[in-house]
């Protein structure tokens, strides 16, 4: 048997879980048994993964009789799929892992769990996959398993709106990758990914391809502005598949870019890199703006899950662009970071939705507003939360810092390209990726100030209990993991070499030699960075002073009440507001860029009621662009409405008025 | 012989930014209160409040968490190895590969984060307030530094610290635009970083406008001392990072002897003397501004770096 055939086996057997639940899902202990099957399944995978990443081998190939019967199913193994296997199988073992816990929270499991061990087959045979049928099969697949998820809280209006407006952006996602297929196939109809790799076609048409990936695979990835189903989407899911969707999903959708863009339609003109970077760059700053000044925990989330999308198709981007100019090292330092950042973007985002699903599960708010002081009531999920915070926010020494680093090393040897135009464009777009490192920093700041330190701000928040232990170790291996791949990035960049080598043709030098586990991207004299010794230098000078302040100068320690000024209020909702944490923010950056608005109602003097205030911002391109569009549909509906009531004789002189209307297009066709 | 000396030198220059730190303060002050012809006390003062404040007791709030107590050992570890790895008096330093100048900046970034959590931690409307500043201040802050990086890793082709400082001592260097450019954004970052008059007031207590003060009005005793230290220590890294990218001269060269090693010293002295001179007396010169008008000081110095990076795109040698 070979690992794919064992891969095959697994993702099999996640998708018969769909059919078992249906029995087992309302049984005691029934939901609990279904997660843990899933979490096995996908240790298992992800343990293949990381084996087919580590052994070096041939990519292994299989077809079977299914699909379409002139074609069959192929799938196929190579180091490029076997990263994301890596990323699906140990995001899935996570979110499986804390559904076991987490699913005693379930509202009606009988709606969630027959959907959810097929979501991450169908997840699993869409990098398995080696034809464009079974491809956009599984992909659809991927997508409507996503959205009957999205929909379990059937009976709340958000949910249903927001599964309905996901289920039209994959719609037109998929029609965007029908029509990008269709192409990569060409008139010969070679559908099998072999065939398409070996077909030639012109540097238009390559660009088409590429920028129909870059909506197909970017809708649903989260691209701006393309983004606007997944704020919504992500956050109805029940908490571990919102970690699934935001930590997973996303990354299979970025594979379907990858495996296309670099793989399959072979060499893409330069010209195609800018617009794959400006669109990660903006997708970058407006996802994170957008999460500074949301107030719902888990739409914060999914905001930060868009920038760091963008960041990653910055970063693709600039591959490509090293790649056209032959300059095949440094496209595969860009690609390292890209997928690099996949992983780290994985890990910290899942552990992060699991936080937010722990504060939803022990006090049933999600609005920041409601919530505070948890960092008493949950101390072990405040911890873990805090590390995930610190790795999401790009600081040192977790991962998040390490790839973002990468990223810029990478933007740094952008001198070296030959084209004026990416050149000036460059240095722009490693300002705006820096700009929204430092809004993610911000906005972390306030989801976590907000939502675990200072007091509590409801009834609900005051009486939280910690959650359960499958939740927390799930969380706490994610944060674990977290913590490896900042401090030893060296074993995390050597072992998805292969992948990068596959994609790019190049690779980075070898890191694991390097003495302290220092990243050195290009030569020593250039950069390095160490997070191992950075680390231990805090860790020691934290240590050292504290010891020595203590043993030393003092260690007394009074409690007292808080100072404040002077004017110390007990009532919790005297603190901050999320609403009031990002005014600052609001106020300089967004003004134009989220619509940020502010309302005051001063009543007249000798008026007794109160002076209110309000501040309103929003997504400007779901009211740009997406609402005018929806008002145009159905603007036009109206009109066409008139065309059911007419009489018989007006119907047959409109058919008539079409046939001829045709038959003069086609003369003048011909 | 090599490794040793490099230790020596690292743990030196750990030492000396340590010890003069808080010397560099009471220098600002001093010079400060003689230009508005106060008499001012003495320069050595810090050290006394220092000392003071550490042998105090801790008054910490009722529901202050551990967040609070560990954040400034943290804050303090993260600045204080932030700024042994910029070169004062020598450039052989034995860890400079450990982190390059992207690094430095986030782990001062690191520092604030911890430094706003901790101010949110008691939940006083105070601590929000600090906060919510300070992150907006970085956040248009960290952007600006991290061009003016960009520009002198162009320059120099390097992001280590090390790198840079001998290629500018080298006379490779020259007259550059996009280094003046660099220069003053990257003044203008020190300035809003290390919470000085315009963005932010150092002296004040009680003002709307405060940002840093606020964060860390819950603490006291050695807590505070830490955070005072920490505080230091950052003005001090950025005088010395502005003195040995664009005035590296008399810095010892890696493996020179111990004459080039006092010389050094003696230069670095002079450098931070001057840089505190000249911060105060820029100081007493202008006034505080409104904090939303810290956006349109620090967008100067994004475009400011944007705009070296480019020139240094459309020819080397500008």
């Amino acid at each position: 048997m070979t690992a794919l055939d064992a891969a095959l086996l697994l993702s099999g057997g996640l998708l018969a879980l769909g059919p078992a639940a249906l029995p087992l899902a309302r049984r005691p202990g029934g939901p609990a048994l279904l997660h843990g099957a899933a979490a096995t399944l996908s240790a298992a995978l992800a343990l293949l993964g990381l084996w087919a990443l580590v052994a070096p081998g041939a990519p292994v190939q299989a077809v079977l009789p299914l699909g379409l019967p002139w074609l069959g199913a192929h799938f196929r193994l190579d180091a490029l799929a076997a990263f994301f296997i890596l990323v699906l199988g140990a995001g899935g073992t996570a979110a499986s892992l804390y559904g076991i816990g987490y699913g005693r929270h379930l509202e009606a499991p009988g709606r969630v769990l027959p959907f959810y061990g097929p979501f991450l087959g169908a997840m699993a045979l869409v990098l398995f996959a080696d034809d464009a049928f079974t491809f956009l099969l599984s992909w659809e697949s991927m997508s409507l398993l996503s959205w009957a998820l999205v929909l379990a809280d059937h009976r709340n209006p958000e949910a249903r709106s927001a599964s309905y407006v996901y289920l039209l952006m994959a719609g037109i996602g998929t029609m965007a990758l029908l029509f990008a297929f269709g192409l990569l196939a060409g008139p010969g109809g070679g559908y099998a990914f072999a065939a398409i790799a070996a077909a030639e076609r012109g540097p238009g048409v390559t660009a088409a391809i590429l920028f129909l990936m870059l909506a197909g695979a970017g809708s649903k990835a989260g691209v701006f502005p393309l983004h606007v189903w997944l704020p919504l989407a992500h956050p109805a899911a029940p908490s571990h598949v919102s970690a699934l969707m935001s930590g997973v999903m996303t990354k299979i959708a970025l594979y379907g870019f990858i495996r296309v863009g670099f793989d399959l339609l072979g060499p893409v003109a330069w010209w195609a890199s800018p617009v794959v970077i400006v669109l990660g760059s903006t997708t970058a700053v407006m996802g994170i703006l957008l999460a500074n000044v949301d107030r719902d925990a888990k739409r914060i989330l999914a905001y930060s899950t868009i920038e760091n999308v963008g960041v990653i198709f910055a970063a693709l981007g600039l591959a490509l662009a090293f790649r056209a100019n032959g300059m095949t090292a440094l496209a595969a330092l860009a690609l390292t970071a890209a997928l690099f950042h996949i992983l780290n973007h994985m890990l910290f985002k899942s552990l992060l939705f699991m936080a937010a699903g722990a504060v939803l599960a022990a006090t049933g708010r999600r609005t920041l507003d409601a919530l505070g002081g948890l960092i008493h009531r949950m101390p072990a999920t405040a911890f873990l939360a805090l590390v995930g915070v610190t790795a999401i926010a790009a600081l040192p020494p977790l991962n998040g810092f390490a790839s973002e680093w990468l990223l810029f090393q990478g933007i740094l040897q952008s001198p070296g390209l030959p084209q004026p135009a990416l050149q000036l464009l460059l240095p722009g777009a490693g300002g705006m990726l820096a700009l929204a490192a430092a809004l993610a920093a911000a906005c972390f700041v306030r989801f976590y100030g907000i939502i675990f330190l200072g007091r509590p701000r409801s009834e609900a928040a005051a009486g939280a209990v910690e959650v359960d232990r499958w939740s927390l170790a799930a969380m706490a291996g994610l944060a674990l993991l977290c913590l490896f791949g900042g401090i030893l990035p060296g074993a995390v960049l050597d072992t998805l070499a292969p992948a990068v080598g596959l994609a790019t043709g190049g690779r980075i030098p070898p890191q694991l030699g390097n003495s302290w586990a220092t990243l050195v991207p290009v030569t020593a004299g250039q950069s390095s960075y160490s997070g191992l010794l950075v680390l231990a230098f805090i860790t020691f000078g934290a240590m050292t002073s504290a010891w020595l302040v203590h043993r030393l100068a003092s260690h007394r320690l009074r409690r007292g009440p808080a100072w404040d000024c002077g004017f110390p209020l007990t009532d919790g909702r005297s603190q901050y507001s999320a609403g009031g944490f990002s005014q600052p923010i609001r106020r300089a950056l967004g003004g134009t860029l989220v619509a940020a608005r502010e309302h005051v109602v001063m009543p007249p003097p000798g008026d007794m009621r109160p002076a209110r205030h309000a501040a309103e911002s929003g997504d400007v391109a779901w009211m740009r662009l997406y609402l005018p569009a929806a008002a145009a549909v159905g603007g036009l509906a109206t009109r066409l409405n008139t065309l059911q009531f007419l009489t018989i004789r007006r119907y047959l002189g409109l058919v008539f008025v079409s046939l001829i209307l045709l038959l003069v297009g086609l003369t003048q066709w011909n | 012989m090599e490794l040793i000396l490099g230790l020596l030198v690292q743990g030196g220059q750990m030492l000396v930014v340590l010890l003069l730190a808080p010397g560099l303060v009471g220098l600002v002050r001093k010079v400060r209160a003689r230009l508005t012809r106060r008499r001012g006390a003495p320069v050595l003062q810090p050290y006394r409040d220092l000392l003071r404040l550490m042998k105090k007791e801790v008054v910490l709030a009722e529901n202050a968490s551990w967040m609070f107590r560990v954040a400034p050992y943290t804050i303090f570890a993260a600045t204080w190895v932030a700024a042994a790895l910029v070169p004062t008096f020598a450039l052989g330093l034995q860890f400079s590969w450990t982190a390059d100048l992207i690094a430095i900046v986030a782990l001062l970034g690191s520092a604030r984060f911890f430094l706003a959590l901790a101010g949110m931690d008691v939940g006083t409307a105070f601590g929000g307030i600090g906060a919510s500043r300070e992150v907006m201040i970085g956040a248009f802050a960290e952007p600006a530094m991290l061009l003016t990086v960009f520009t002198l890793a162009l320059v120099a082709g390097s992001t280590q610290l090390s790198v840079v400082a001998a290629f500018m001592a080298s006379p490779a260097v020259g007259l550059r635009v996009s280094l003046g450019m660099a220069l003053v954004a990257l003044v203008i970052v020190a300035i809003a970083e290390n919470a000085r008059i315009p963005v932010d007031n150092p002296a004040t207590h009680l003002e709307l406008t405060m940002v840093h003060e606020a964060m860390v009005l819950e603490y006291s005793g050695r807590h505070l001392a830490m955070i005072e230290i920490a505080a230091a220590l950052k003005l001090l890294l950025y005088v010395a990072l502005i003195a040995c990218v664009f005035f590296p001269w008399g810095m010892a060269a890696a493996g020179s002897g111990v004459l080039a090693h006092l010389l050094g010293l003696a230069a670095f002295l002079l450098k931070l003397a001057a840089g505190g001179v000249l911060l105060a007396t820029f100081e007493t010169a202008i006034a505080k501004m409104r904090v939303f008008r810290v956006p349109d000081f620090l967008g100067a110095a994004l475009m400011l770096g944007l705009l070296g990076t480019l020139l240094l795109f459309v020819s080397r040698s500008l």
